[in-house]
């Protein structure tokens, strides 16, 4: 009887061990994430890809929308509320699971604007006064740290962010994307966009 | 007396068209109107920061707040020149005007924000005894000498001060393939060459943290 309740109580451990870390799975509500997000992390209209996004990057986005600081009108319509709850070791995990997972690129900009879209994210526009993304995002947009990844972002998605930081709406980031975008025209935009969604 | 005051008339005609011809083409060249260079300055603290204190992206951006204005002048050159070859740099300087390039280094001269720190910390020590001391069994004299004990530059000589750690990093280590790379044309980055190379990678990493912390 006694050994039985040895082995019982060892069973227990091992299972109690083998829940928490499938527990440890389930606190991460990847499943919340990936309804919008895609079952991948790939991406699916209007929710960006997360896959390959830069762990600091992520982190800092969720911070953002639990503290209401990103507010573009579907950031307060979705993210807000899924960020709202989450803790700061949550936060942690989330941004590790999908930082690690392979990203995909959506190539679904426009081919004849990509070559423009090129320059301006290699060389800048110098005499427009258009910075090169490429000095913080790097050669192929796999951005670093806190700069997020843009390479084979959706195009929609792009065009969006782009031309939010000139409408007036926050993010996480301050200066210096608010001035940088709002200087760049509805067809930069668009080319810029082109071009990154095809980078693999 | 008619021809006596033609013969003066055409000389002095000639001077006068001469002189407004070359004052005409030094308005060209340095009339810079205000709103052109504030949109000038904007550009440059888009990747430099608002008061020009560097930014790390990518590639480490480098601060220009408080840097000596000829030095600015002559790294812009540089880059024109392709003695400091640098695609984003290169770029950006071919466009600029010589007004214009007074301008934006009188414009981050003038700025004094807190350095943007971000070194790693415990070396800032050893980094201030190579800066004053220098290496002697090196043979590297110290930072000061040139650079001015509190690390302000002077001239064509560069402040240091509040630098970017990951910059002075990168631009010790890979100094004689960033800079002076027109041997037709030697520059001033010559003088740094030498010290460059005799500095370890832990003394480089111990300088510019040093500097990276320090203010005026």
């Amino acid at each position: 009887m006694k050994n039985v309740c040895s082995i019982l109580a060892i069973l227990a451990l091992a299972a109690a061990a083998a829940w928490s870390s499938a527990g440890r799975a389930e606190s991460l509500a990847i499943r919340n994430c990936t309804w919008c997000h895609g079952t991948s992390a790939e991406g699916y209209t209007p929710a960006p890809r997360l896959a390959g996004q830069r762990a600091s990057y992520i982190e800092n986005q969720l911070v953002n929308f639990r503290a209401h600081t990103r507010d573009n009108p579907l950031s307060k319509l979705y993210m807000w509320g899924a960020a709202a709850n989450l803790s700061r070791q949550h936060i942690r995990d989330l941004a590790a699971y999908f930082s690690a997972i392979s990203p995909r690129a959506a190539d679904d900009g426009d081919r004849e604007l990509a070559a423009t879209g090129r320059t301006i994210y290699q060389e800048g526009l110098p005499n427009s006064n258009i910075v090169a993304c490429v000095a913080c995002h790097g050669p192929e947009a796999q951005g670093v740290r806190q700069i997020p990844r843009l390479g084979g972002l959706a195009y929609s998605y792009l065009t969006r962010r782009l031309e939010q930081w000139a409408e007036g709406y926050h993010a996480a980031a301050g200066p210096p994307m608010p001035g940088i975008a709002a200087k760049l025209s509805r067809h930069q935009i668009e080319a810029l966009a082109s071009y990154l969604s095809f980078i693999k | 007396m008619k021809a006596v005051g033609l013969q003066l008339a055409l000389p002095s005609a000639i001077v006068a068209v001469v002189l407004s011809a070359g004052s005409v083409s030094a308005t060209e060249s340095s009339a810079v109107s205000k709103r052109e260079v504030d949109a000038k300055i904007s550009y440059c603290q888009d990747c430099h920061g608002p008061q020009g204190q560097g930014y790390r992206g990518f590639y480490p951006i480098p601060r220009l707040a408080g840097q000596q204005p000829q030095y600015i002048e002559n790294q812009l050159r540089a880059f024109v020149e392709r003695r400091r070859p640098n695609p984003i740099m290169s770029n950006v300087a071919h466009v600029l005007r010589p007004g214009l390039m007074a301008a934006l280094a009188a414009k981050f001269h003038s700025f004094n924000p807190r350095p943007l720190g971000g070194a790693p910390p415990g070396l800032a020590a050893k980094g201030e005894n190579i800066f004053l001391n220098g290496v002697p069994e090196a043979n590297v004299a110290a930072c000061a000498a040139c650079h001015g004990p509190e690390a302000t530059g002077v001239g064509e000589i560069p402040r240091l001060a509040g630098q970017l750690y990951p910059y002075i990093v990168r631009e010790l280590t890979y100094w004689s393939k960033e800079r002076g790379q027109i041997p037709s044309k030697p520059d001033t980055s010559v003088i740094m060459a030498p010290v460059a190379h005799s500095l370890s990678r832990p003394q480089i990493e111990a300088v510019a943290a040093y500097l990276s912390t320090l203010r005026k």
